[in-house]
């Protein structure tokens, strides 16, 4: 049985809804870097069917270039959480407020 | 796809984007020559050549039209050039004001310099692009970079906390932009931007995910641009980046990501339809942005909150919609770009707390001007440019945003930009104010004597003297102005020519 | 030599000396001592371009002629650019500008001498020359308004010139404000004429009065005159000329006497067929200069502080000058602001001379150990001056007698001629005329008794400060007594450039035929009706009535003065009585304006803004200005440095730009 394009899309719309409260609402620094990974996931999967529904491969190309982006930035962000952790013993965003109003 | 002879243009495509090459390149030069030598101190002046040599390079290639090259995946010449001008000069300033101002704060590294020129080709990337791929991949390439200067003075935990933030957030607006690009994608069917009006003529997709993608993809560059509400981390990261950095990040990157808002409205968007949008987002900044800014007594601060502001002002030109709108954004951007770099860059000289700046106020810079001179009086152009008096250019950048939307029928929105600029007035020469009419309080601080007492650094007075000599000159002489206006009616016949 | 040649050095060496002498003092911090190094470039940048312009003149074809540098934007119908026009007005302003400017620049030489702005002052005094000439050479409107607020500029900054002295600030910032509300009204005319005529290049303005409405040429004319008025120093905005005696005197004497607060006066002149065209806004430009005259001239009996006398002077003569202008003889006008330059510029020069001395008594008196102060300023602690500053004295004289109009010194034609313009308009037929020449009687016979009161108590009687037998002032430097020798013989010369009309039948008044529109000048004219035969004979008895005023106002005041000295100014009190303190008070305008303006708008601010004080804005509410910052400070809280609000509010950015997008 085929499975219909706008399954796919709600699917990746729902894991992307799951990513964004869980940036709004988790307070561990990693776990914020977990979400946005599942944001970009979630987006990779609307790519990828996309691009299987029009036939057209350039959305499967771009999905390369998500996953590559994701583990430099993976890469660097937890550097700075491990540099943050080393100030402040802490990895709870809200205990970073130094700048503010 | 037809893949024969796929590397027959590589040739000519490399040479097209001779700059692009040529940072990537002394990029890789610059860390190798880093880890092989312990002594950078020439690694920042490789960099420095080297944009000099490209701009040099796209000066020459400015005034053709602007071609497809790397089978349009990116644009070469005319505005491209343009963008690429006010990018590579923005890295040699911020290269040359950094060397003695990263010395002093004793976090001289050699790599931060191959960053810069590594974000720099992120930027270009970006800026010409002409895919939605090429988007994303020089979006992010100059994010990442960015992260990591940001958080580069990580003994001083303002710094590394800012790096976390704007990490977090950068990040999670990414995903927004890239679902935007996917729903795009789902509308249109492809991924390049000048074909993407033809796919919408021939009737492809569904409304929802057209107009939701564009919405989502404005995110992202809103985000990068620090339009409200999507600004807030603009204060804090600029507050604790490194100041001369910071110069960098408020500049490059933010012409960067407007030139690719141009490119892509102007190429693939019909127009209308967004403008509503634009103008609303730009009246919320400007307004934050200035009344924000009169309340704050750090000046680091207080320029960040400038710089919101005036994203707002390039937003009006975009708002506009017509090429004279464009032209007088992409204008205005290299007028910004000058004024700011130099604000950032007197500011960095004048940093004295021991805290990248984070800690001082306005107040403790009293009387400033008849003690450094060459500080006071160019920051007097910085700040009068920045407010908007004639014969300066940020008069006539605001001049060349805001007439355009004026035709276009926003008058509202033109009335908020004028009535914010005159409260603007307010708080850059309460700057000067300080710097010249107040007398300092009887006790300076130690530091502060003690940085009065050292002389300014060469490359630091060579690069405010040319930035505010570049802001006369533009004020005085509009020619530029009207040599960007051609950048968009050249092509606009072809565009018309698809459609 | 080609005038455009000629054009460009007149505008940009003054810039050059400004640029020059700032940066060369800001930057090299040695150099400052070398005080002759700034003196003689600052005096040359404006002595070269009077030569400059002296050649123009001798050349001039009668033909007038504009130069445009460049065009600096041209926007569908606005075209800003910088032209500059030669004619036959703009020649002789920048004449006085230029000579009185370089003259004033010698004298500051010596008077300066020892400042440590030194550097500073003469920057600021070449930027002014700069702005002035964009005033009085600029062919539009948007570069005669450049210079009208560069000059605005220069004056604040040197009415501040020491600022550490909080007064001095406060007169700076009174005279900034104050001019303000001329500038916007002129601004409002700017507008008015841009959106009726689409140009503001002279050319096209002057061309047709009649292609503006009549009451779009009432309101350009007046908010014109009401800009006028602000620089100019007329009732009701001439409260800030006293105050900004704060400022050094060679300031006083360039920018308060003779070229900055006569530049009204060249705007009216310049839009001379406008104003024509709205008789009743001369009516009132007439009455306002009448009043201002003789106002002006009251109080300035009652002052003490020497420099004081001379402003009111200053806005006394500068209500004349109106006063010719309400009854159309912008000519005269002009000729006026070309003797008062001189006379009023050595009055002024001759004043800091003197303050010059008693500053050196001053600082002796505190060296021999003597307790308490004197101010160099009070007349009350001068006098016999003559004995010790002989050159001073004599000039001082000269000019006075020309500004009292003694026949045949300088003031005698100018005033005379204003006076006559008066009468013949009265007679005309316009009665308004009769009211301000009758007022200008008056006041011509006051002018000659303050000015004369201000003589006698400085230069003649015995000296009266204290231990006169061991400290003495003494005369000042060549520097300081050359421009006051050139300026007083000016001063008694200057006025046979207009002959009045009983001789020849005025083809001997050359400045008439000079600036004159019947000439082929750029100065409008009211066309009269042809009087009798017997005008003549009034022409002559007018002249003699005129000089009758000034030779017995004179005669009065030397006889008062010098044989009751300062006793007299009793007997003026007891004889006028409650009017004599209206005047000492200077008619409270500084104190109604207090209570009519600004303790309401402080009032009204803190009652309206006081229930937000207590919860959002710490410390004082009291403008417009602190609202702004209130939501500044409120907004800035919403900046709560949580990442996850910023989040947050990327999200809600997110919802509002799809409804929008989507919905919209």
């Amino acid at each position: 049985m085929e499975i219909s394009l706008d399954w796919y899309l709600a699917l990746s719309a729902v894991l992307f809804a799951i990513g964004v409260l869980g940036v709004l609402f988790r307070r561990n620094a990693i776990v914020i870097l977990m979400s946005v990974e599942l944001m970009l996931n979630a987006v990779n999967l609307s790519l990828v069917a996309v691009s299987q529904s029009i036939g057209d491969l350039s959305g499967q190309i771009l999905v390369f270039f998500v996953m590559s982006v994701a583990a430099a930035e993976a890469a660097v962000g937890l550097a700075i959480v491990i540099a943050i952790f080393r100030k402040k013993v802490s990895v709870d965003v809200n205990d970073f407020t130094l700048f503010r109003y | 796809m037809d893949l024969t002879g796929a590397y027959a243009s590589l040739g000519s495509d490399l040479g097209n984007a001779f700059s692009l090459v040529l940072l990537s390149v002394v990029g890789l030069v610059m860390v190798v020559w880093d880890s092989l030598r312990n002594d950078h101190r020439a690694i920042p002046w490789i960099g420095v050549a080297a944009s000099v040599l490209a701009i040099s390079f796209e000066l020459l290639r400015m005034p053709g039209p602007a071609e497809k090259i790397f089978y349009g995946l990116m644009w070469a010449g005319g505005y491209a050039s343009f963008v690429n001008i006010i990018i590579l000069a923005a890295t040699a300033f911020t290269l040359a004001i950094s060397v003695h101002y990263l010395d002093r704060i004793g976090h001289n590294y050699g790599e931060v310099y191959s960053l810069v020129v590594f974000a720099s080709a992120g930027m270009i990337v970006l800026g010409s692009a002409n895919s939605l791929i090429t988007v994303f991949v020089g979006l992010e390439t100059m994010s990442i970079c960015l992260y990591i200067l940001t958080g580069l003075v990580r003994t001083e935990e303002g710094s590394v906390e800012s790096a976390l933030k704007y990490f977090l957030l950068g990040a999670f607006s990414t995903g927004f932009f890239l679902y935007g690009i996917a729903l795009l994608y789902a509308a249109t069917g492809t991924l390049y931007l000048d074909e993407m009006p033809a796919a919408l003529a021939g009737g492809a997709g569904s409304e929802v995910l057209l107009w939701g993608g564009v919405g989502l993809l404005f995110i992202g560059f809103l985000f990068k641009v620090s339009a409200a509400p999507f600004h807030m981390w603009t204060p804090d990261v600029y507050q604790g980046a490194p100041t001369t950095l910071t110069g960098y990040m408020s500049t490059a990157s933010k012409a960067s990501a407007f030139a690719a808002l141009v490119l892509v409205v102007y190429h693939a968007l019909p127009a209308e339809r967004w403008m509503l949008v634009l103008a609303i987002v730009a009246a919320a900044t400007m307004i934050l942005g200035n009344v924000v800014a009169i309340a704050q007594s750090n000046v680091k601060r207080m320029l960040a909150y400038s710089s919101i502001a005036h994203a707002g002002y390039v937003l009006v030109g975009i708002a506009a919609g017509t090429t004279a709108g464009y032209s007088g954004a992409l204008f205005y951007l290299l007028v910004y770009t000058l004024m700011n770099i130099g604000a950032f860059g007197v500011m960095a000289a004048l940093e004295w707390d021991g805290h990248v700046g984070q800690k001082q106020d306005l107040d403790s810079l009293a009387g400033i001007g008849y003690r450094k001179p060459l500080l006071g009086v160019s920051m007097g152009f910085f700040m009068f440019s920045l407010t908007g008096f004639p014969p300066l250019g940020g008069f006539i950048g605001k001049y060349a945003v805001f007439a355009p939307a004026i035709d276009a029928g926003l008058t509202w929105l033109v009335i908020v930009g004028l009535l914010t600029s005159a409260a603007s007035a307010y708080y850059y020469l309460r700057v000067l104010y300080v710097f010249w009419m107040k007398s300092p309080e009887e006790e300076a601080a130690p530091a502060l004597d003690q940085l009065m007492a050292s002389p300014l650094s060469m490359s630091t007075s060579v690069v405010l003297v040319v930035c505010a000599g570049l802001l006369l000159v533009l004020g005085i002489y509009p020619g530029v102005l009207e040599s960007t206006t051609l950048f968009f009616s050249d092509s606009a016949a072809a565009v018309a020519a698809i459609r | 030599m080609n005038s455009d040649f000629l054009v460009q050095w007149i505008l940009l060496l003054p810039l050059a000396g400004a640029v020059l002498n700032g940066l060369g003092g800001l930057f090299l911090p040695a150099l400052r001592e070398r005080e002759s190094l700034f003196g003689i470039v600052g005096t040359a940048v404006v002595a070269i371009p009077f030569v400059l312009t002296l050649i123009l003149f001798l050349q001039y074809s009668g033909e007038a002629h504009v130069t445009t540098f460049y065009t600096w934007m041209a926007a569908g119908d606005l075209d800003v650019s910088f032209a500059y026009r030669i004619d036959e007005l703009s020649l002789i302003m920048t004449l006085v500008v230029t000579g009185v400017g370089a003259l004033i620049h010698l004298y500051s030489v010596g008077y300066m001498h020892g400042d440590p702005g030194y550097w500073r002052f003469f920057a600021y005094l070449n930027l002014f020359i700069f702005a002035m000439l964009n005033l009085v050479l600029g062919d539009n409107l948007p570069v005669l308004f450049l210079g009208w607020e560069g000059v605005g500029l220069c004056s604040y900054l040197l009415i501040g010139f020491w600022y550490t002295d909080l007064k001095n600030s406060a007169a700076a910032n009174k005279a900034f404000i104050v001019n303000r509300i001329g500038d916007f009204a002129f601004l409002m005319a700017m507008f008015v004429l841009f959106k009726e005529l689409g140009a503001l290049d002279f050319g096209t303005i002057l061309a047709d009065p009649q292609a503006l409405s009549q009451s779009n040429l009432n309101w350009v004319v007046l908010l014109l005159f009401i800009g006028a008025t602000g620089k100019s120093a007329q009732i009701p905005l001439f409260i800030w000329l006293p105050d900004a005696m704060a400022g050094p005197t060679p300031v006083s004497a360039l920018i308060h006497a003779a070229t900055m607060v006569t530049s009204g006066l060249y705007l009216l002149a310049r839009v001379s067929p406008l104003v024509l065209a709205a008789p009743q806004v001369m009516a009132v430009i007439a009455i306002i200069g009448a009043l201002t005259a003789i106002m002006a001239a009251t109080i300035a009996i009652t002052q003490n502080d020497i420099k004081r006398v001379l402003a009111y002077s200053t806005v006394s003569q500068l209500g004349f000058m109106f006063m010719a202008t309400g009854v159309g003889a912008f000519f005269v006008a002009i000729f006026h602001v070309f003797t008062h330059a001189f006379f009023k510029a050595c009055l002024f020069l001759g004043s800091g001379s003197v303050i010059h001395g008693m500053h050196h008594v001053e600082h002796e008196l505190h060296k021999k150990g003597h307790e308490g102060h004197i101010d160099p300023q009070d007349m009350r602690t001068m006098g016999n001056l003559r004995k010790y500053m002989p050159a001073t004295s004599t000039t001082y004289l000269l000019s006075t007698l020309a500004i009292a109009g003694i026949p045949l010194f300088s003031g005698f034609f100018s005033k005379d001629e204003i006076l006559f313009k008066a009468f013949e308009y009265g007679y005309s037929g316009n009665t308004y005329a009769w009211f301000v020449w009758i007022v200008g009687i008056i006041t011509a016979l006051l002018t000659a008794i303050y000015m004369v009161r201000s003589y006698v108590l400085t230069f003649r009687g015995k000296e009266r400060w204290p231990m006169a037998d061991e400290v003495q002032p003494h005369e000042s430097p060549w520097t300081m007594t050359v421009p006051l020798w050139i300026l007083s013989s000016l001063a008694v010369v200057g006025g046979f450039v207009g002959l009045p009309g009983v001789i020849a039948h005025g083809e001997w008044n050359w400045i008439h035929h000079w600036l004159g529109a019947p000439y082929g000048g750029p100065v409008a004219e009211p066309v009269l009706p042809a009087h009798g035969g017997g005008f003549l004979a009034i022409e002559w008895g007018l002249i003699l009535l005129g000089s009758a005023i000034a030779i017995g106002g004179v005669w009065f005041g030397w006889r008062a003065y010098d044989r009751h000295g300062l006793d007299y100014d009793r007997k003026i009190s007891e004889a006028t009585g409650r009017l004599y303190g209206l005047w000492r008070g200077k008619y409270y305008w500084d104190e109604i304006y207090d209570r009519l303006v600004v303790q309401p708008l402080i009032r009204g601010s803190e009652k309206l803004l006081a229930p937000f004080d207590e919860y959002v804005v710490d410390g004082i509410v009291n403008g417009v200005g602190h609202v702004t910052r209130g939501a500044g400070q409120v907004l800035r809280y919403l900046q709560t440095g949580r990442v996850q609000n910023y989040a947050l509010a990327i999200v809600f950015g997110v919802a509002v730009v799809l409804g929008i997008i989507l919905f919209g």
